[in-house]
């Protein structure tokens, strides 16, 4: 009885774990402070380790703004992101320059919004991932939550 | 002479603890300025032209009004991610200009992607006299 009980709490976890990104713990200041000026600080584990270092490897050219920061504050970044990266296999290719928004992972968990959302004033860009989930920078990203009504299915 | 070293040693000890000021961030770029420049006086005015000039270097962002809105004592919004941004002036949030290495690393950014140059030191000077006086 237990036992069941023990997997059926399990099973109602599963999914709201694959939407809970938290931070990890130990994000140093510096990558707050650097990486959420222009976008939300996001989670390290929505990329695979390798594509964090090519993505730091070309903060000079990041996706048309010049981001770079000291090389004291790179590496520490950097270190942050491979030690608390994604799993290779779950996210599956995310291109060169490496986007967030081309690994398998984004895209299946995206693929029912229709193109006219991504275009909404309110959205912008697929980096902009408080427009829907109002959680976006503490790591929720629930379908539950999605703050523009038409899209809360 | 003698009178004047403990009063520059409190200067320097005074520069070391505390956030710096917009004045003394003013002071470094009006020092770089009139170096080039001899007889260099800063200008809001002409900041402030500067913050409204249509550089169209980058087409979303053709000039610093393209994120930062019309004035600087709002809140803006990034024109390609739509990420929040603080207002600039000094007036409206207080954590501007106190930081030296920080008001550098944006002018570097930004002078880049908005100018498409880097921006000269009577450039800065006069931006950031414009942004510590605005209200």
């Amino acid at each position: 009885m237990k036992r069941i009980f023990l997997i059926a709490l399990l099973g109602s976890a599963f999914p709201a774990l694959a939407d809970r990104l938290p931070m990890p713990a130990n994000a140093p200041a510096s990558f707050t402070s650097e990486c959420s000026s222009c976008h939300i600080a996001y989670q390290p584990a929505l990329l695979q380790a390798n594509d964090w270092r090519k993505l730091m490897a070309g903060l000079s050219e990041h996706f048309g703004s010049d981001a770079t920061v000291d090389r004291k504050t790179e590496q520490e970044i950097t270190a942050f992101l491979e030690r608390n990266a994604g799993s290779a296999s779950r996210l599956g290719n995310a291109g060169n320059p490496p986007r967030i928004t081309q690994t398998a992972r984004f895209i299946r968990k995206h693929d029912e919004i229709p193109t006219k959302y991504w275009r909404d004033p309110r959205v912008k860009s697929k980096a902009n991932c408080e427009a829907c989930h109002p959680g976006g920078a503490k790591g929720s990203y629930s379908e539950h939550d999605i703050s523009i009504r038409e899209l809360r299915e | 002479m003698m009178r004047a070293i403990p009063a520059v040693a409190l200067l320097l000890a005074s520069l070391a603890c505390h956030a710096e000021t917009p004045q003394q961030i003013r002071q470094i770029y009006v020092a770089e300025a009139t170096s080039q420049q001899a007889g260099f006086a800063p200008s809001a005015k002409r900041g402030d032209a500067f913050f409204r000039q249509r550089f169209a270097i980058n087409d979303k962002m053709p000039a610093c009004t393209s994120c930062h809105t019309d004035s600087p004592l709002n809140a803006g919004q990034h024109a390609v991610t739509g990420k929040a941004i603080k207002p600039l002036a000094v007036a409206a949030n207080p954590d501007r200009l106190s930081d030296p290495a920080k008001v550098e690393k944006w002018f570097g950014r930004n002078c880049k992607e908005v100018v498409g140059r880097a921006c000269t030191p009577a450039e800065k000077s006069d931006f950031v006299t414009y942004l510590s006086e605005v209200r």
